[in-house]
């Protein structure tokens, strides 16, 4: 979709925001009703401000029982467990009182939702690239809005959907089809040796994130791409260098910090993405994948799958687990989705990172 | 370097980029395949007249539609406001603290949204697994969209009718109201028509706030759990029969067209609004 306010449907080229001068406000210059309706805007403005801190001080606060009963066990061990939940025995470590046998060791989780994302931006960064450029640099004019419908397409299909396709097509296939073939890099790289599974697990999950990923960067690179100055792509062209040539030494050049910021954005994408992840990851607890195609998990994953279970602790401290298990996403995400800001605001002085899923 | 060599690395090169776009553009037509694939058995009327407990979706629909609504209640005026002081009011300082506020809220995983949601609305506020829970938990995620999109479309109204009117001595708020806001109305429609758009196809922030119901809605804001379109398709997903995933087919389907029915209303907005803006003095 062209999530890309700045670029909506106008000729213009979207690129960074106008221009304009701060606003600067003497309250002489304003009527009493003006200074009623900025109060009431402002408390407007505020909202998603405060949402953002209330979002994050309840996560705090919630998951604070389950840090101090796991301690640093919670980043490094590799079981988690809510303990039994019907028998009355409490288990008290740190202080803090559980019920008898729980665990909260988040590695394998936090492991998942590193690797799936890693492998989901390495695949996806260079096939948003080469799909933008293909599509802004080869594709007949008349044709690139059509053809970037299925880029907006892609966007737009809801996560479960991708889940449900993953579990019904895709991993059966990739698994009949792709897999074996992988599977024999195993004889070099230990990760991919093993059984190739039945298609759920860390691989395909990984892929269906990079479908999921790629128009966040295709449509952050669209943008940029067009914003190359001609003359300077004209000129390499008449110097008598190919287009690939032009590509490498004018185009990509120019937008590539760009790139990096919308590839941060994607990747924070990937680590928060819930549902379909759930549905062809394979769901493994309390162990790490034992190969690349292998059964896993991820924290948002988990948060959704045991969430459930969770209610019937009585202590309560399963809930407080899972708070911990998001609180480290969210930390991660939000770093990584603010650092790409960051980098995009330098790089264009405006705002033409989409905000929202992706979009 | 031999000219054969350079045109072969461009060819190569080429292809290479047009195969990504083929990688691309497949996975969304198969995507849409296996929906129709899957729901084509199932669609007939019966989807909307029996409710999810006998293999329909009449429950979920109206549930899909009623948060949207609800969603556009909250996040509509919230964001619009917020996008409106940002872009006309705010001194610079202030304006950069709560853009990142709103952009760092976008890259809040849904689920923590969602966890949030539960433990903050369905728990410690007792309203349970509710419309209101669902519906604060979904603007949550769209207002940034929302803000930002209003903001942009302000933005983009050529200052000069901004100085117009300010020269001719109207009010700061008139001049808004009579000279910014009508120019800018159709980018913000498209705005919000996307945010529907985003809504329609969560699930993760909907799972503990919403919860889930094979009845139909009732308007209660508190304690009645709704049935919606996504939880069918994550459901049925799981679910081992035929029939089952004939219905999450469908479910899927008809988030789709929803979605896609946004989407395509969203656009003619902003051609409107590209078309609006070329009229006007720059």
């Amino acid at each position: 979709m062209s999530f890309f306010p700045a670029a909506q449907g106008t000729g213009r080229r979207a690129g960074p925001l106008p221009i304009r001068r701060p606003i600067r406000l003497r309250d002489a210059d304003l009527t009493r009703r003006d200074r009623l309706a900025r109060s009431g805007l402002l408390l407007a403005a505020g909202i998603p401000t405060a949402m953002l801190i209330l979002i994050a001080a309840e996560m705090v606060v919630q998951s604070l029982p389950a840090f101090r009963y796991a301690g640093w066990g919670f980043f490094t061990g590799r079981v988690f467990s809510f303990g039994n939940l019907y028998v009355t025995k409490l288990q008290v470590q740190n202080g803090v009182s559980a019920p008898h046998g729980a665990t909260y060791g988040a590695f394998t989780f936090i492991f998942g939702t590193l690797v799936s994302s890693v492998i989901a931006l390495l695949v996806a960064l260079p096939l948003a690239v080469g799909a933008v450029l293909a599509l802004t640099e080869r594709v007949p004019v008349r044709l690139q809005s059509t053809v970037s419908i299925f880029f907006e397409l892609l966007a737009g299909i809801p996560s479960v959907v991708y889940g449900f396709w993953g579990i019904l097509v895709l991993g059966p296939l990739l698994a009949a089809h792709l897999y074996p073939v992988l599977g024999r890099l195993g004889a070099v790289v230990p990760f991919f040796r093993g059984p190739v599974g039945y298609g759920e697990g860390l691989l395909t999950a990984s892929l269906i994130l990079t479908l999921m990923i790629v128009p966040i960067i295709a449509t952050t690179t669209r943008e940029l791409v067009r914003g190359v100055p001609i003359l300077a792509k004209e000129g390499a062209l008449a110097l008598g260098m190919t287009r690939y040539e032009t590509a490498r030494v004018v185009t990509l050049p120019y937008v590539r910090r760009g790139i990096w910021a919308a590839a941060l954005l994607g990747w924070a994408r990937a680590l928060g993405e819930t549902m379909a992840v759930l549905l062809v990851s394979g769901n493994l607890l309390n162990g790490l994948p034992a190969n690349i195609f292998s059964p896993f998990s991820t924290m948002a994953a988990t948060i959704v799958a045991m969430l459930d279970s969770a209610l019937t602790d009585a202590t309560g401290m399963a809930v407080h687990a899972l708070a911990a298990l998001g609180v480290v996403l969210l930390v991660i995400t939000v770093a990584t989705n603010l650092l790409g800001r960051l980098i995009i605001r330098r790089v264009t002085g405006g705002a033409v990172l989409p905000v929202g899923r992706g979009i | 370097m031999r000219p054969a060599l350079r045109a072969g690395r461009d060819l190569g090169f080429w292809t290479l980029c047009f195969l990504a776009l083929a990688v691309v553009v497949a996975p969304s037509l198969a995507m849409v395949g296996t929906l129709l694939q899957q729901a084509g058995p199932a669609l007939s009327l019966h989807l909307l007249t029996a409710t999810t407990a006998n293999n329909g979706l009449q429950n979920a629909i109206l549930g899909s539609l009623l948060i949207m609504l609800g969603v556009l209640v909250v996040a509509g005026p919230i964001g619009i406001l917020g996008g409106i002081y940002l872009a006309e009011f705010a001194p610079a300082a202030r304006a950069g603290v709560l853009r990142l506020g709103y952009e760092t809220l976008a890259g809040v995983p849904s689920i923590v949204i969602g966890f949030v949601g539960y433990v903050l609305l369905a728990q410690a506020l007792h309203w349970g697994f509710s419309l209101l829970s669902g519906i604060l938990a979904l603007s949550a995620i769209v207002l940034p969209y929302v803000v930002k999109t209003t903001e942009v479309a302000l933005l983009q109204v050529p200052s000069t009718l901004r100085d117009a009117g300010l020269a001719l001595g109207l009010s700061r708020l008139t001049t808004l109201r009579r000279a910014l806001l009508p120019p800018a109305v159709p980018a913000i429609a498209s705005g919000l028509v996307l945010a529907l758009a985003i809504a329609v196809g969560e699930t993760a922030p909907l799972l503990y706030t919403l919860g889930f119901s094979d009845q139909d809605p009732s308007l209660s804001l508190f304690q009645h759990p709704i049935g919606y379109l996504t939880y069918v398709v994550y459901l049925n997903a799981t679910l081992p029969t035929r029939l089952e995933h004939e219905v999450a087919g469908a479910a899927g389907l008809a988030t789709l067209l929803l979605i896609l029915a946004l989407i395509g209303i969203g656009r003619l907005a902003s051609r409107r609004a590209a078309r609006f803006r070329a009229q006007l003095p720059t």
